[in-house]
């Protein structure tokens, strides 16, 4: 059973009060807390090693999955691997998400492999939260990898969020593409403190038709460091965008790196990155309403990161 | 209502100090819908922002409602009843259009009544609450909303610079009726508007003429106006063809 930390952790990165519809997996402390398959949905154990493999029949439409983690014991460390294979023809939104409450001195960390495995004309909508809280000294780390296999006329959308709590995070993404497939991703992240947040991105375009457009817009604040690595690959006429956005506030330091890589001559690929505080005008704009400096920056920042 | 004294502003130029304002002194009364008009440059927009405070002057004092504001914030003289709308709209990643009509209202409103707003400037409401406040909207649109959002503040005391400034033809028959609305209804409370435009001069109670930073003329429309017109002040066009109508 969960406690009352963990129920308020489940609230903060899947928007569960209680347990989802369809089916889910909540992970606490290192364990499996309840888990729900459905007739068209199954959810194993791996045998070999930690995790779940998740297995969506092919023509399944308009269901989800919940798959939750959350830690509130300081000092746990665990590596979990979860496998998705969506089957052909299928629509479903996935929730995954980890919220770590440390309250004591040691770190406590979650490193999270997906790989999802989308089959021919699937599409699927993955929303992955990041949230930390608590008190104590220990660092609360969380390094998520998650690897993208596209079948042809696929599409793919991913929300990856972090905006409070979590210490250090390095998160790698990787996508290969076949022809037709979409690629989608919309990143928000803040960091304050001493935190710092790395994400790597690497999409190969490689059949005909393929896309991707990936979108990170971040707020730096205080002392923290984030870093954006945006690489899109083009080995096929494709469409690639990649773009980082950035408010940076105090004595942040952001670096934003996108990169195009064209192995044909049909691949059409932009990248934009813009860094810088928030405008003045803005500022004045929204105290001419009668907001004060602090509303009207909270204000800007959350606008930027709905 | 509004009221000026000895006002200054000066900058630290390249060929040292240059005054922008000087001297101005100016009463404006409760309810009455003033336009300011004058050449470019002469200080009409400078004059605006020493009001509502975005620039402190470097001399004299500003009185709203008998109270002394020349130190007091942006932020306090907005909530003291001073609203402003700027030449060059702001654009804000994220913030949509309803988010902003609801900061400036104050309150929690519903869709229905930041619709009312939008469509007192002519903007169909449906398709643009839910719009971003960026670079996607045109200059026209920007501007529209930027007087909706004084509108949605209704306060004793608007001020709009240029507010006819990248406006199409189409939008500015809209506009001009927005003002008369005002008038008609006295929505704004005190409205003072910078204007070029006959048009808006035309339904003004005063007008009052800035020019080398300061109040060259101050008076009734139909004192001023026929004198501008002869002036080349205002729109030359009005005179050269007279068929501006």
């Amino acid at each position: 059973m969960m406690d009352e930390i963990q129920r308020r952790l489940l609230m903060e990165v899947a928007d569960l009060h209680t347990v989802p519809e369809g089916a889910y997996n909540i992970r606490a402390n290192g364990a499996m807390a309840a888990r729900n398959t459905t007739a068209n949905i199954d959810i194993t154990s791996k045998l070999d090693k930690s995790g779940i493999d998740i297995v969506i029949k092919p023509g399944t439409k308009n269901e989800s999955v919940h798959i939750p983690v959350v830690l509130s014991e300081s000092g746990l460390k665990e590596t979990v691997y979860n496998d998705f294979y969506i089957g052909e023809d299928s629509d479903v939104v996935i929730v995954a998400g980890c919220g770590i409450d440390n309250c004591g001195t040691h770190d406590s960390q979650h490193d999270g492999v997906h790989r999802f495995f989308i089959g021919k004309n699937a599409r699927i909508k993955y929303v992955e939260k990041h949230y930390g809280s608590g008190q104590g000294t220990g660092k609360r780390l969380l390094n998520p990898r998650t690897e993208v296999y596209m079948d042809e006329n696929s599409y793919c959308e991913m929300e990856m969020v972090q905006i409070k709590g979590v210490d250090s995070t390095v998160r790698d993404t990787i996508a290969e593409l076949k022809s037709g497939a979409r690629m989608v991703v919309r990143e928000r992240l803040m960091t304050h403190g001493d935190q710092d947040a790395v994400s790597n991105y690497k999409v190969y375009l490689n059949g005909a038709d393929s896309g991707a457009d990936v979108v990170s817009r971040s707020v730096a604040k205080d002392n923290s460091k984030q870093e954006f690595n945006s690489g899109i690959i083009g080995n096929a006429p494709c469409n690639g965008h990649t773009e980082c956005d950035a408010i940076i506030m105090g004595n942040a330091r952001v670096v934003a790196v996108p990169q195009l890589e064209a192995n044909n001559i049909d691949a059409a690929l932009i990248h934009e990155a813009a860094i810088g505080k928030i405008a003045g005008d803005q500022l004045i704009k929204l105290m001419t309403l009668g907001l004060t400096e602090e509303q009207a920056e909270e204000q800007i920042i959350n606008g930027f990161l709905k | 209502m509004l009221k000026l004294e000895n006002l200054s502003f000066a900058v630290d130029g390249d060929n040292g100090n240059r005054e922008i304002i000087r001297n101005v002194n100016l009463s404006l009364q409760e309810g009455k819908f003033v336009a300011v008009t004058g050449p470019n440059g002469g200080g009409k927009s400078t004059l605006a922002k020493l009001i509502v405070g975005i620039e402190k002057p470097t001399g004299g004092r500003i009185f709203f409602n008998g109270e002394d504001i020349t130190e007091k914030s942006i932020t306090e003289r907005a909530n003291m009843g001073i609203s402003f709308a700027f030449q060059q709209p702001v654009r804000f990643k994220g913030l949509d259009v309803f988010d902003l009509i609801r900061l400036a209202s104050n309150k929690k409103i519903s869709v229905s009544e930041a619709c009312k707003y939008l469509s007192e400037v002519g903007l169909c409401a449906r398709d643009y609450n839910n719009r971003e406040v960026n670079s996607s909207l045109s200059g026209g649109e920007l501007k529209r909303i930027e007087i909706a959002t004084v509108l949605a503040r209704g306060t004793k005391l608007s001020l709009f610079d240029e507010p006819e400034a990248g406006i199409d033809l189409w939008s500015f028959q809209n506009l001009i009726k927005v003002f008369e609305n005002m008038q008609k209804k006295n929505l704004g409370g005190t409205i003072m508007v910078i204007s070029h435009q006959e048009r808006i001069l035309n339904i003004a109670d005063e007008i009052i003429v800035v020019a080398n930073g300061q109040v060259k003329n101050h008076g009734k429309r139909e004192d001023i106006l026929p004198e501008l017109l002869g002036t080349q002040m205002a729109v030359p066009a009005c005179e050269r063809g007279g068929v501006a109508e």
